[in-house]
């Protein structure tokens, strides 16, 4: 990092003046690792509301099935919305396609990405990534990917189709749907770029943690972002190579006649040559990384709330070691709990056994980080800020979709609700919502590191109370439809006279779903009115313990004008006893006398 | 003009809270506020909040509760249905307890601890005793919620009996087939490369191997035709060409599967699962005995399925290329359970619970469940109309030797 060290003896200001960027290499190809942590952040709002659309496209379906929409045939046009009727086709299209970029590009690139590349330099005292270069490769192979899957959705025959988990046969075979053309193709080139991506940012954090921290810095000094961030970077690069390799193999079979996956198929009237595969493989290789990148979504949201939570409750965060064992526990156990996803493929019922005891586990370090987050609220003193009000209702997601995955994960009961709308109600609540409050949080806390500039209060009041709301209208009725035995991915219920007692329930659903959609219209222009009229930001706003917030508002490469700071102490020294103030950042040194925690 | 109108609606709505909020900001920036600072007002408000947030949360949660209890899970219909009902409510118990506890203490902290600039928070980094409790008491519940669940799970999974009924459930985009095993009680081989119009589950028998080659060799033979006395564009020949040479191959492998076949019989004899196919039944009736064990057979034809029976808890994929089974005994008839519901039109769903396409969403059977003695008189009614007649049987054989020499000669052109 020369150019970094040659302003480290300046001012903020002056190495603004002095250092002539060009546009190319501050707004584009920028090696800074604010800069890039903000494109992952923009780039992810869009594709959220590329898969927001879809889910409200299919949600009008569910609730008033074979009914026209203008908004279906404005978004879709008459090919797969005559008359404003979504296609059945489209349906699982859409619902595919909104999957894998929540999962992927929203709560995964989005979230990692964003707050990876913000945080990990500013919170351990670096001046910037390991690699900048391959920061930046990081992102563009990111964008790219996001170009390449939004392009996907244009193709003759439609999107993959296939669900986000696009398990062959019926992801293998253009026979079988039609979004397994093109659109399938694209969507593993896609996936691929992604997977490149994420490994290239995942090496970067983790050589940036491991390497880089300032002096007195020790690991044990790290806030729990970083501990989470580190740990969802381990699991990334463990487990995104296996997902790679699912992805290779399915191109292969579906390109170049090889049978990893197939075997013993007759389909559109003709027996296929393939012999010997098995679809069950494909997917063992998808839920080793499948399951991992649930934690890999969920722990650097857990991460920011523990940050957030600690500074707005002025308390140090409770029992901070047990956090950090309960991290590492979590990232060990979700590497041998992938088979709960195949309780039913026929697996040997031993080893779905085993999978059981090791899922039911997991409940065990979840647990007491629900402890330690009500024990830290317990005789604080709560400001609530948006990004308090989200990290609470992070809390409440957490712990509402933990709860079922305990009935889940028990295959006795799975038998009845696998794939049902149950399934759906749960990784919703714990996953998607837990995962995307915790990003939410994110934003309202270090929106004014990131801009200089500080977000409305009260429009993310509205934002916070709507979304929370909905949050539960949406997803809490769906474990009743779950229970009464409602599969997911249909593309209406009306055959089943079975159904007809809870369908009532998926016209309250949209309509959550709808306002839901409403506030984020707030978020979004909160955030792009606050990037350049919101009211200018002060050096530490939230009177917050770390680095980030010794850092100049304007942002300067290398990130601090002068030498780097020197850590003394752990980041939640909030209203220790015989402290003037109620919080003790971790570049004061330690009194004489003083203990550390 | 909707469109027009919605975008309008939309843009107005955006432009009416821009000036909301560019009104908010002038008026706090002359009280000389700060955005980070939140006032006392707005931290009560957002308290109070939290305590009626947590009050309508748990009156939804009653109210869909009142509202779907008898509408959302079926009466269960299976011996080991009835075991994971209470299995399921045990658990239930513990996790509204878990549920109730957690969320009262989450929205009654963030709601009564609010920030007074006069009061400290409570200094407490960690309470070493406490985090022991809350890890062993959870560690401990799960214990019991494991070993009472793999209990069930086992005796569900265990292997079923020689005396259970066996059906076999064959899926395909978009319908179930199913297959009973006859007079015999054995379902008969099965191979994909036989799947015909006529053989639709690809049963091996003597007389369908030889009926399949019969009719790929009368295909090879048109095709071949075709080229040899026809003008062709070149790229029509060449389709022609890649397709018998497909053909070809397809041939050698049911000559193959002939010779595994005939070696299998003339080891085992009778008891041969090549010889129990003809008299299994192809059927699009579902049906069941009441109280009698029944292992159910699932294939599938072409993607993955899931046999789905949400009356009878029970589940299983369907896997191309695999055989999976699941054991049960349905303990209500559809009689009874039309008259506890007290609706004449009930019948018991089989559906698919697999994304499978774009009929995945109507991909049913109904299954009837009767009494032992009405199985027993469908089921000899059943067998009335086994895949292969008797008499068609010798037919097929004297087909053979024709065939026989045929195949020689594709082999050797091979």
């Amino acid at each position: 990092m020369g150019a970094t060290t040659a302003h480290a003896g300046h001012h903020g200001h002056d190495a603004h003046h002095h250092h002539e960027e060009s546009f190319i290499s501050k707004w584009i190809f920028s090696h800074d690792h604010k800069m890039i942590g903000k494109q992952f952040l923009v780039t992810a709002i869009v594709m959220a509301w590329v898969a927001v659309i879809m889910s409200l496209l299919f949600r009008l379906q569910l609730a008033w099935p074979g009914e026209g929409f203008a908004f279906s045939n404005f978004f879709l046009g008459d090919k797969w919305a005559p008359e404003g009727v979504l296609d059945p086709n489209m349906y699982l299209a859409l619902v595919t396609i909104h999957g894998t970029i929540m999962v992927f590009f929203v709560l995964t690139g989005g979230l990692s990405g964003t707050f990876a590349n913000l945080l990990i330099p500013l919170q351990l005292g670096a001046r910037d990534m390991a690699s900048g270069f391959i920061n930046m490769l990081s992102y563009w192979f990111f964008f790219l990917s996001s170009v390449v899957m939004l392009a996907s959705l244009f193709v003759e025959g439609g999107p993959a189709s296939s669900g986000w988990t696009v398990y062959p046969p019926l992801s293998a075979l253009p026979q079988a749907i039609p979004g397994s053309g093109a659109g399938m193709t694209l969507w593993l080139v896609s996936m691929t770029l992604f997977i490149a991506s994420s490994l290239m940012g995942g090496l970067n954090y983790v050589a940036t943690i491991l390497n880089l921290r300032t002096k007195g810095m020790k690991m044990t000094r790290m806030p729990l972002t970083m501990w989470a961030i580190l740990l969802t970077a381990v699991l990334g690069i463990l487990s995104f190579p296996v997902l790679l390799s699912a992805a290779l193999l399915l191109l292969l079979d579906r390109s170049l006649g090889t049978s990893f996956y197939l075997s013993d198929i007759h389909i559109a009237g003709e027996a296929l040559d393939n012999m010997g595969g098995s679809p069950i493989l494909f997917q063992h290789l998808f839920w080793f990384l499948g399951h991992p990148e649930v934690y890999i979504v969920l722990l650097p949201a857990l991460g920011i709330t523990s940050e957030i939570i600690s500074t707005n409750a002025r308390k140090p965060i409770f029992g901070y070691r047990a956090m950090i064992g309960s991290i590492l526990a979590i990232g060990f156990l979700s590497f041998i709990v992938w088979g709960h996803h195949m309780f039913l493929t026929g697996m040997n019922p031993f080893l779905g056994s085993v999978f059981v005891f090791t899922t039911l586990l997991i409940a065990i370090p979840s647990a007491v980080k629900v402890f330690n987050y009500l024990t830290t609220l317990w005789r604080g003193n709560i400001i609530f800020t948006p990004a308090m009000l989200f990290s609470i209702g992070l809390v409440a997601t957490f712990i509402a979709g933990g709860l079922t995955g305990i009935i889940l994960a028990d295959s006795a009961l799975d038998i009845n609700v696998h794939d049902t709308y149950f399934v759906v109600a749960h990784f919703h609540i714990v996953m998607g919502m837990s995962a995307i409050f915790g990003m939410f949080a994110g934003i309202y806390h270090w929106f004014p590191k990131m801009y200089g500039r500080m977000m409305n209060t009260k429009l993310g009041y509205a934002h916070f109370w709507i979304t929370f709301v909905c949050a539960f209208g949406v997803f809490f009725p769906m474990h009743f439809i779950g229970l009464a035995g409602a599969p997911r991915r249909y593309y209406n219920y009306t055959e089943f006279a079975m159904f007809d007692g809870v369908m009532d329930l998926n016209v309250l659903v949209t309509v959550f779903a709808i306002i839901g959609a409403m506030a984020q219209v707030i978020f979004t222009y909160n955030f792009f009115y606050s990037m350049y009229r919101g009211p200018k930001a002060v050096q530490n706003p939230w009177k917050s313990n770390t680095l980030e917030w010794t850092t100049p508002v304007e942002h300067i490469h290398g990130n601090w004008p002068g030498p780097l700071p020197v850590v003394y102490r752990w980041p939640y020294d909030y209203s220790k006893p015989g402290k003037e103030e109620d919080y003790v950042p971790q570049t004061v040194p330690l009194s004489e006398g003083e203990e550390e925690h | 003009m909707m469109k027009l109108l919605i975008l309008l609606v939309l843009v107005l709505g955006i432009l009416a809270i821009a000036q909301l909020v560019r009104v908010y900001e002038l008026s706090s920036r002359l009280r000389g506020k700060r955005e980070e600072d939140i006032s006392p007002a707005d931290n009560r408000m957002n308290a109070r909040l939290m305590w009626l947030f947590c009050v309508v949360y748990f009156g939804f949660f009653l109210w869909l509760v009142i509202r779907y209890k008898d509408k959302m899970l079926p009466v269960a219909a299976s011996a080991h249905g009835v075991e994971t009902d209470w299995l399921l409510n045990f658990n239930w118990i513990i996790l509204l307890i878990a549920f109730v506890l957690t969320n009262v203490l989450l929205f009654y902290f963030a709601g009564k601890y609010v920030y007074d600039k006069n009061r400290r928070s409570f200094w407490q980094p960690h309470n070493n005793k406490l985090e022991l409790i809350w890890t062993v008491i959870p560690a401990l519940v799960l214990a019991v919620i494991i070993i009472y669940g793999l209990n069930t799970w086992n005796k569900i999974t265990a292997p079923a009996t020689a005396e259970a009924v066996q059906v076999e459930l064959y899926a395909k985009q978009f319908d179930w087939t199913a297959r009973y095993p006859g007079k015999d009680g054995v379902l008969g081989a099965t191979d994909y490369r036989l799947i015909s119009g006529t053989n639709p589950l690809g049963i091996v028998t003597r007389a369908s191997v030889a009926a399949s080659l019969a009719e790929m060799e009368e295909t090879l033979a048109e095709m071949e035709n075709t080229v040899a006395n026809n003008i062709l564009p070149d790229s029509k020949v060449s389709e022609l060409n890649a397709g018998a040479e497909r053909l070809r191959r397809h041939i050698a492998r049911v000559i193959n599967l002939r010779q595994v076949m005939e070696q299998d019989i003339a080891v085992n004899g009778g008891a041969s699962i090549y010889l129990a196919g003809s008299d299994d039944v192809v059927t699009k009736d579902f049906y069941l005995p009441v109280d009698n064990e029944v292992k159910l057979v699932i294939r599938s034809r072409d993607v993955l399925h899931s046999m789905y029976l949400p009356h009878m808890r029970a589940q299983m994929n369907a896997v191309p290329g695999m055989t999976t089974t699941f054991k049960m005994t349905p303990t209500i008839t559809t009689e009874a359970m039309r008259a506890e519901l007290k609706d004449p039109k009930f019948d018991y769903v089989l559906l698919c619970n697999k994304i499978c396409g774009s009929s995945h969403y109507n991909m049913q059977m109904p299954l009837t469940v009767t009494s032992a003695s009405e199985y027993e008189a469908w089921y000899a009614d059943l067998v009335k109309k086994p895949f292969e007649a008797a008499d068609e049987a010798p037919q097929a054989d004297a087909q053979e030797p024709a065939a026989t020499s045929d195949t020689q000669a594709v082999l050797g052109m091979n």
